[in-house]
């Protein structure tokens, strides 16, 4: 199939970017800045944050996901990017342009699918198709919307209605409706975690395989710290909330021709997964205790890349508050 | 095994209807009195029950017989107190579908509105409430002397019973559209009508039938009421009429007319809320 909007990175684009180990020349899509949502309480008379001082950007290209536990406002983010929720304060900027709203620059998979249950799988790709090229005919819709049901390998099954559908089936539906209308980025909101561990992993390796194939942007809300090392380019990691924040962004060591079968036998594995897991269990309560002692700079959260070479990012410093900015890491070579 | 078992149910309905009638027919006989001498001429005057004794209540061969001069002569005109059950039958039909559909055009998007906006229910919810409870029937001596016809005013009647569950019903609908259905839109950059045609009308339409459905019942059961009221035509002033002329036979058949096309009606809104029908 012939790729969708994001094209292969653009070369030769010198951007200052602070956050990168060596600078990244892609265009940033979106780029966070200072995102802060408060609600309020249930008595109405004063609010809580849930986030705060939240920067990042996502380069075309690029696969991110950010990981944390329930409760730091996961969701809120991506609303937020989506353009389903305000933000109190601070912004998000997506291609240049200070978003109001939700756009068909941005679509979003659904953790719960999000089907219409009345109409068939290929309709309701449809409804999306439609609303993105209103002027197209009925067969050029449909035409466009077969192969991104042939892309997700549900040939055969267009005219089933999602209660016809198995739980994995229904969420590769939701995927091909988000991938149709060719975004600038996609979201996704946890797509896989209401699957089985087994349609889970052929669902990963079709996403990945059509991201490798479209250069599509994508920003993925998970839990799975697995499924961020296989998924991810760059993990941005959150801690606790309320008041969370941006802990720090991890780079993923592992090549990025990586598959399901293999990525765990790559030595920079476990220095990541250690790293990531180290992050969840631990570090993510006590970050504020970080923060009072690090030089944190939320504009500029550390990036980190986990290896396994003699100076063991990950693993060795497990527990210990990560300096930002830490050239010795960056210097560490991929294997 | 399915098939058997409505076999058996049907047996079973025909066990009990028989037991009925029997019941029903040995009663009549029961109430057989004394037969009384009188002048042939003065007799001619009076019925069966002062010359023979017999029942004023009809055998329910009887009812039978009446029953079937009405299917077989349905249309029949023989002045305003004697018209044929078809012709009564689509009097009443025709008030009650006018109604209907008028309530429709109203209940339904005002349902839309109020499940949309939330000002919108808080504001019209005291008059729905206060006006919900009202029998449709005490607005009749209102509509006949604002609207100045008895025929009009049969169908306002209706029109106003048929309002509420519709209204209610919509509204509940279009309020309980699942969220994450309106996000889609929303993030597709749908626009307000095509999402309220395309999202959530179809989304609310099973409730929406639902409503429907209850009211065409309501409205089947008020123009009977409607009727011995403004008299004149329909199925209504039909049994007030038979009544009138002592004619327990012409009730009973009555009453089982206003049952098969009460039914018909509901059978007809039970199909249409298949048509709408979605498995989550």
């Amino acid at each position: 199939m012939t790729a969708p909007l994001a094209k292969t990175p653009k070369r030769g684009e010198p951007i200052g970017d602070l956050m990168s180990p060596a600078p990244d020349t892609r265009k940033k899509i979106i780029q966070v800045e200072g995102l802060e949502r408060r609600f309020a309480t249930p008595d109405g008379k004063s609010n809580t944050q849930v986030f705060g001082d939240v920067w990042f950007s996502i380069h075309e290209g690029e696969f991110v996901c950010l990981i944390g536990h329930s409760g730091c406002g996961k969701t809120t983010l991506l609303n937020i990017l989506a353009g389903l929720d305000a933000p109190t304060a601070g912004g998000v900027i997506v291609d240049g342009k200070e978003i109001s709203g939700p756009s068909l620059d941005r679509s979003v998979v659904f953790q719960s699918h999000a089907l219409m249950p009345w109409l068939s799988a290929i309709k309701n790709i449809a409804f999306a198709v439609e609303s993105r090229w209103p002027q197209w005919s009925r067969k050029q819709v449909l035409d466009h919307c077969q192969k991104y049901i042939d892309l997700v390998h549900l040939t055969g099954s267009e005219s089933k209605k999602p209660v016809q559908l198995s739980g994995g089936m229904k969420q590769r539906v939701g995927i091909a409706r988000a991938f149709s209308i060719e975004p600038k980025i996609l979201l996704m909101d946890e797509p896989f975690s209401a699957l089985d561990a087994l349609t889970r992993g052929s669902l990963q390796e079709e996403l990945l395989s059509i991201c490798a194939e479209t250069h599509q942007t994508c920003f993925m809300i998970t839990h799975d710290i697995d499924e961020a090392i296989l998924l991810a380019d760059k993990i941005v990691l959150m801690t606790n909330g309320p008041e969370a924040r941006v802990c720090e962004i991890v780079e993923n060591t592992l090549p990025r021709e990586r598959t399901r079968q293999d990525a765990y036998t790559h030595p920079n594995y476990y220095p990541m997964r250690n790293h990531l897991m180290e992050f969840l269990v631990s570090r993510s309560k006590r970050f504020s205790q970080e923060l009072s002692s690090g030089s944190y700079d939320p504009r500029y959260p550390p990036v980190v890349r986990p290896t396994a070479g003699p100076r063991d990012a990950g693993a060795s410093k497990a527990g210990e508050p990560q300096p930002a900015q830490d050239g010795a890491k960056y210097g560490d070579p991929l294997r | 095994m399915q098939p058997r078992m409505s076999v058996k149910a049907g047996m079973l309905s025909l066990v009990l209807l028989t037991l009925f009638l029997a019941a029903w027919h040995l009663l009549v006989l029961a109430q057989q009195g004394p037969a009384v001498e009188m002048d042939p001429e003065y007799a001619a005057l009076m019925g069966k029950q002062a010359t023979e004794g017999a029942s004023a209540l009809p055998k329910p061969a009887e009812v039978g017989a009446e029953l079937w001069r009405h299917v077989t002569d349905p249309f029949y005109d023989a002045g305003p107190n004697d018209k044929g059950i078809g012709i009564q039958l689509a009097y009443s039909l025709f008030r009650v579908l006018t109604g209907f559909l008028l309530a429709a055009c109203v209940a339904i998007p005002i349902g839309f509105l109020i499940g949309m906006s939330p000002i919108f229910r808080k504001a019209l919810d005291p008059f729905i409430q206060i006006m919900k409870p009202v029998s449709p029937l005490a607005w009749m001596p209102l509509a006949l002397y604002t609207i100045k016809d008895s025929n009009l005013s049969a169908i306002f009647v209706i029109f106003i019973c048929s309002v509420w569950p519709m209204l209610i019903n919509t509204a509940f609908g279009v309020a309980s559209v699942r969220k994450e259905w309106l996000n889609v839109a929303r993030t597709l950059e749908v626009g307000a009508l095509r999402t309220a045609f395309r999202v959530v009308l179809p989304a609310a339409a099973p409730t929406i039938l639902t409503g429907m459905r209850i009211s065409i019942g309501i409205a089947w059961l008020v123009i009977v009421a409607a009727e011995m009221l403004v008299g004149g035509t329909g199925i209504g002033y039909f049994v007030w009429n038979e009544w009138n002329n002592l004619s327990i036979t012409g009730v009973i058949s009555g009453i089982v007319f206003i049952g098969l096309v009460g039914m018909l009606l509901d059978m007809a809104l039970a199909r249409a809320s298949k048509l709408v029908a979605y498995a989550e």
